[in-house]
């Protein structure tokens, strides 16, 4: 079923109304840089004071976990850049295969970081009462780590929260997609949703070597 | 994806022996080159229009602005 009239009453034309939209996604990205930026600088504030522990906390965490869910996102931002082309091409069942693409990379890499935090359950490493960096850890260490472990979930828990949000969209950019709504003409809610796709892979392209790769010679 | 292997092997190598803070600037220039490949082709800032680069610019201008003035802050207190 295709539906006419996507074109919004004050727009001229679709190319009008598509560039308006992208303009307005990038605003948006825009404060969600600032947003992700001041966690950033939280970071990276704690981890100028207190090198020592942080990069002993850093090197706790599985590094080849990490590394794979880096190659899981950045194919599912391949996927997704893949689908934003079909459905510029009018290639619908391309477009509906590689949304479906995007969204099992996204529960892959949502998969393995909940493999993450139950081994930071288990290893005590959770900020809170059962905190408990190493055996015989004096006070200062363990609250720095915990400084550490709460930059760690507070930055890849927002990060994880964001890729819930897209894997939402995304399911339902496949319902419509499977409905024929998206031509070369009106693909407008594929290529916003891919520029918030690509923008939470970037933020995790920064959140990687920054937690993980801190001193690991 | 290649320089995701990049960085991890690079991160293993003691780079911070020629000087110190070595591994960490590797680190971010192979994260920076990423996000700029993912900014500029998956995300086709380099064909969008010249008002929607300028909304690129700013935010990461606004973002150097915060670090820079934040850390200029802290990193020269014990200077003191």
């Amino acid at each position: 079923m295709h539906r006419t009239g996507e074109l919004s009453g004050q727009y001229r034309t679709l190319e009008q109304q598509r560039e308006t939209a992208s303009l307005g996604m990038w605003v948006f990205l825009a404060t969600e840089v600032l947003f992700f930026g001041g966690l950033f600088m939280t970071y990276t504030l704690n981890r100028s004071t207190y090198p020592d522990v942080f990069s002993a906390a850093s090197k706790t965490i599985t590094l080849w976990l990490g590394a794979v869910n880096t190659v899981v996102l950045i194919a599912s931002s391949l996927t997704m850049a893949l689908s934003v082309w079909a459905s510029q091409v009018g290639k619908k069942k391309l477009l509906t295969i590689f949304l479906i693409s995007t969204l099992i990379l996204g529960c892959v890499f949502l998969g393995i970081k909940g493999i993450e935090y139950h081994d930071k359950y288990v290893e005590h490493h959770i900020p809170g009462w059962n905190f408990n960096f190493e055996p015989g850890a004096d006070v200062a260490t363990n609250a720095h780590a915990q400084l550490f472990f709460s930059l760690y979930f507070g930055m890849t828990g927002l990060h994880a929260l964001h890729m819930i949000i897209g894997a939402g969209l995304l399911i339902w950019l496949i319902k419509e997609s499977l409905r024929g709504r998206f031509t070369p003409e009106y693909n407008t809610p594929v290529e916003i949703i891919g520029l918030y796709w690509h923008f939470v892979d970037i933020v995790w392209i920064f959140l990687f070597p920054l937690l993980y790769l801190i001193d690991r010679h | 994806m290649i320089c995701t292997a990049l960085t991890v092997t690079a991160a293993e190598v003691d780079l911070n022996q020629y000087f110190s803070g070595l591994n960490i600037i590797v680190a971010l220039t192979i994260a920076v080159f990423k996000a700029a490949c993912v900014v500029l082709f998956f995300m086709h800032a380099k064909y969008s229009p010249g008002r929607t680069q300028l909304v690129i610019i700013a935010s990461v201008f606004w973002l150097a602005v915060m670090l820079f003035m934040t850390m200029s802050d802290y990193l020269t207190r014990r200077w003191i």
